[in-house]
């Protein structure tokens, strides 16, 4: 038959003031919280998914316009940011375990180290942005794009297909850099709930689904990376 | 067992990463983001590609698997989450290429 | 297990349990929550439904007399993104899932209560910019945006009825993320997986569809906001991009989008249908794996939208064949229906009324979607009414009368009244003759070649289209009618026992409506589901005085 117990001994874990009244056990709350945040870097994967559709797609259609554009784009600075994001998801696991550590000050160290990569990868992104303005490569009225097609030189490649490819250079690598801006608030914001000595070994869910979003947009601009900069560069 | 809540047994024991195999990792990383540049000179043909996006595979497992600890959680529904989400990644990237691929334009 | 009828003062409920405006706007409670949503969602239905009408007034005629063809674009598309956007996609799910889903796993509440709000509140900007987007003169592209017309060559209010779309879509998202991490970790103790409701499994499977499809609408149409504003050309044939680009990344989420609107109405008629046999659904695990089976093969199919855009020939013959497959799991699922109303007990309340007509219209509007899977019948009534007949006949046909055989279903747990059960049966018999009125004449209609989108036709199609509208203000009657009388119940309706139709699911085994935190015990779980051979017949509800 239908008979309701009567309530399990959860009554001790409200004590802890993290624990919301809708759960019963901290354990129960960890463990949603956490799955939400895999779930929602789930929903992020098919985002950024569309438009590496859009990318494969033109990249198929035009290889050697994409090509002639991939090659004008200076690869030191792309190189430095990628070494520089995956620095920043090292300073963001060594984040975690302090708070796990309870270690309240060198998780605020950690988290403020991951703040300052995060700005020098916009500040270098910035730089570039600002080289596309100055050589006309930013699509619209102004696009103009002086280079020939790598396999034959002396034939221009087309305005259309490499303002294409800029395009999506700007959707792509702006939409990261979106992410990345509210990575940034998310952990200025972390690092001050730190500081205030809110995360300890018995609490720090915050600091954990925030880093695996952290790392989940390096992992964007590891798969960004070699896609924008290094098309056929042998050649 | 009835009074335990259904997924309790499944939870994730919460790793704890050592400062040296993380910093392993690291080091492991930006040695492959170094071979990708490398490998970007080397003409290997249409395989430059393949190497490419085999390397940000790579390090973008090695990610998952260490930095965000999904080789230390004990369920699998984490694992089963993000094998869905690139399942049907390669279904939208997979099902469009195969329009595009087989259009015969006169 | 029957409980006497509680005809007392005003009972502690999660209605009463705070007062104010700010307690319900700033609710965390996922009752409350669905409350809100079921004011806005009805509201958006009315605005939606009164642009059908104007549709339908324009078509009693051939000529285009009632209004011009630019004004009728604008009628159709409107119409298409308020019924698709802001009711379709979040009725169910935001207002009975909601609810529901809580109660039957026996829960104290979703798993992120505070997202469940800003879902709303999602909802309500969306909401606001498409009402924006009307009253500043509406947009004409049609409710699939497509390119480059919406891009280039349109002067409407395009940006924002985009905007609005992407903003409803990430109140879809993050409802769906949260009905999964719930479902996932929230169950009350015995509640396992072959014990849940298939309402519950209906919306677990919707919500892998909404966190995985929606993202890439969502980067479409910001695809085609930057191509509006800046000229990209990403989508533009003159500057080397492709408008079927575009159609790809819309179709890959609009087409599972029909099954986040249809399985939630699936999972509804599932409880329904064993209610009112008073038996066990026939073939429980067949019947949640369909709904994960229709989940994951509407994710192939797509491009059947798409067979005289110009895919290739081959994509076509893939996607046609994928699609005959999703009617797979689609027809187990009439079949177990059938089959469990076999030798089954069977009243004919008014959920159950609307169950039968769910079952019988989704089964002709899932067939006629067959018919348009066939390479050749689509080519020659693609973009005509026959189209236009087979979606409404699974979305309103199906769908929405779903919704409503949900809303008389749980209303006397929702609200602790009954609604008067004459009227409910009345309301029923109006919507399924107005609804077939409607929709049957636009099957002929499409197949003598009459296009959608048109607002003046061939003087020989008048009398379909005059059987049509006819049959449509059967329907708007049909639809008022239970606007009344749930009002009506508010006040003057019998009170509601725990469990008026004695149905198997813990959200019947609490009061009617529920405490705040919906069970006065944490509930375990010790029996199956649908446990009908245990529980007795419901006692007579007093009628209302």
């Amino acid at each position: 038959m239908h008979t309701s117990s009567t309530a399990v001994a959860e009554n001790h874990a409200h004590d802890n003031p993290a624990l919301l009244h809708h759960f019963s056990t901290e354990a129960q709350q960890r463990n949603a919280a956490s799955l939400g945040m895999w779930v929602f870097l789930a929903q992020e994967v098919m985002f950024f998914g569309g438009m590496f559709c859009a990318y494969l797609v033109y990249r198929f259609k035009y290889p050697a316009d994409f090509a002639a554009a991939s090659k004008s784009i200076a690869i030191l600075p792309g190189a430095v940011n990628t070494a520089v994001l995956i620095c920043s998801s090292l300073t963001v696991v060594l984040a975690v375990r302090a708070a796990q550590l309870g270690k309240r000050k060198a998780l605020v160290a950690w988290l403020l180290l991951t703040i300052f990569l995060g700005l020098v990868f916009l500040g270098i992104k910035g730089y570039e942005y600002h080289d596309k303005y100055v050589e006309h490569h930013i699509p619209g009225p102004s696009f103009h794009f002086d280079g020939d097609l790598i396999d034959h030189p002396g034939v221009p490649a087309s305005q259309a297909h490499t303002q294409m490819y800029f395009s999506l250079y700007f959707a792509m690598t702006g939409m990261h850099a979106l992410h990345m801006i509210i990575g940034v608030g998310i952990f200025a914001y972390l690092a001050w709930m730190a500081w205030r000595g809110k995360y300890g070994a018995e609490y720090y869910t915050p600091i954990e689904n925030s880093g695996l979003y952290w790392h989940f947009v390096d992992i964007v601009w590891i798969y960004l990376f070699p896609l924008i900069y290094l098309i056929d560069r042998h050649k | 067992m009835a009074n335990h809540f259904p997924n309790e047994a499944e939870a994730t024991h919460d790793h704890i990463s050592s400062v040296g195999s993380s910093v392993a990792i690291w080091l492991i990383l930006l040695v492959f983001t170094g071979l990708t540049v490398g490998a970007a000179f080397i003409d290997l043909g249409p395989l430059n590609t393949v190497v490419a996006l085999t390397i940000a595979t790579i390090k973008a497992t090695l990610v998952v698997l260490f930095f965000m600890h999904v080789k230390y959680t004990n369920e699998k529904l984490v694992p089963l989450v993000i094998v869905s989400a690139i399942f049907f990644l390669f279904l939208l990237l997979g099902l469009s290429m195969g329009d595009y691929a087989t259009r015969v334009w006169r | 297990m029957a409980t006497a009828a509680v005809v007392s003062g005003e009972r502690e409920s999660y209605l009463n349990a705070k007062y104010g405006l700010k307690s319900w706007l700033l609710t965390v409670d996922h009752k409350r929550i669905a409350l809100l949503y079921l004011i806005s969602i009805t509201f958006f239905f009315f605005i939606g439904g009164f642009f059908a009408l104007l549709i339908r007034l324009e078509l009693l005629t051939p000529a285009g007399d009632l209004v011009q063809a630019d004004v009728y674009n604008k009628l159709f598309t409107m119409h298409g993104l308020v019924m698709i956007f802001f009711f379709l996609i979040p009725a169910v799910p935001a207002v009975l899932g909601n609810f529901l889903i809580p109660l039957m796993i026996g829960a104290k509440d979703l798993a992120f209560p505070r997202i469940n709000l800003l879902s709303w509140y999602l909802y309500m900007v969306g909401g606001t910019l498409m009402i924006y987007t009307i009253l500043a003169g509406g947009v004409d592209t049609g409710w699939t945006f497509y390119t480059p017309l919406s891009t280039e060559f349109l002067n409407t209010n395009v940006i924002s009825a985009a905007l609005a779309a992407f903003v409803a879509g990430f109140s879809s998202i993050l409802t769906g993320l949260n009905f999964i991490v719930t479902i996932h970790r929230m169950r009350a103790p015995g509640m396992t997986w072959n014990r849940l409701p298939l309402f519950v499994w209906a919306h677990y499977a919707t919500s892998i569809i909404q966190i995985l499809g929606t993202p890439v609408v969502a980067i479409a149409i910001v695809l085609v906001a930057l191509e509006r504003l800046l000229h990209l050309g990403i989508f533009n044939p003159a500057l080397g991009g492709d408008p079927l680009l575009f159609q790809h990344l819309f179709w890959f989420y609009s087409h599972p989008a029909v099954y986040i609107m249809i399985l939630p109405g699936m999972g509804i008629v599932s409880e329904i249908v064993c209610c009112f046999s008073r038996k066990r659904i026939f073939g429980y695990k067949a019947m949640a794996l369909a709904v994960l089976g229709i989940a994951v093969i509407g994710f192939l199919v797509w491009a059947h939208h798409m067979f005289v855009a110009g895919i290739s020939l081959y994509a076509a013959l893939v996607f046609s064949l994928l699609t005959y497959f999703v009617g797979v799991p689609s027809a187990i699922k009439v079949f177990n229906w059938t089959a469990t109303m076999y030798k089954g007990s069977i009243t004919y309340q008014t959920p159950m009324l609307y169950a039968f007509a769910f079952i019988g219209l989704f089964t002709i509007g899932g067939l006629t979607g067959l018919f348009l899977a066939s390479l050749g019948i689509d080519v020659h009534v693609t973009d005509t009414y026959f189209v236009v007949a087979h979606f409404h006949y699974v979305m309103v046909g199906g769908m929405v009368v779903a919704y409503l055989a949900g809303m008389h279903f749980w209303w006397p747990k929702i609200s602790g009244r009954m609604y008067p059960e004459g009227w409910g049966k009345l309301a029923a018999l109006l919507v399924f003759v107005g609804f077939n009125l409607t929709f049957f004449p636009q099957f002929v209609l499409g197949y003598m070649g009459m296009p959608r989108r048109y607002h003046a036709y061939p003087p020989e199609f008048q009398i379909l289209n005059v059987l049509s509208t006819a049959g449509a203000t059967i329907l708007a009657v049909g639809y008022l009618l239970p606007m009344v009388y749930f009002l009506w119940s508010l006040r003057y309706g019998a009170i509601a026992p725990a469990n008026p139709w004695g149905a198997a699911g813990l959200e019947w085994q609490t009061t009617s409506p529920p405490p705040e935190f919906n069970f006065e015990n944490q509930p375990v779980v010790t029996w199956e589901a649908y446990n009908y051979d245990e529980i007795p017949e419901p006692e007579e509800v007093p009628v209302a005085h």
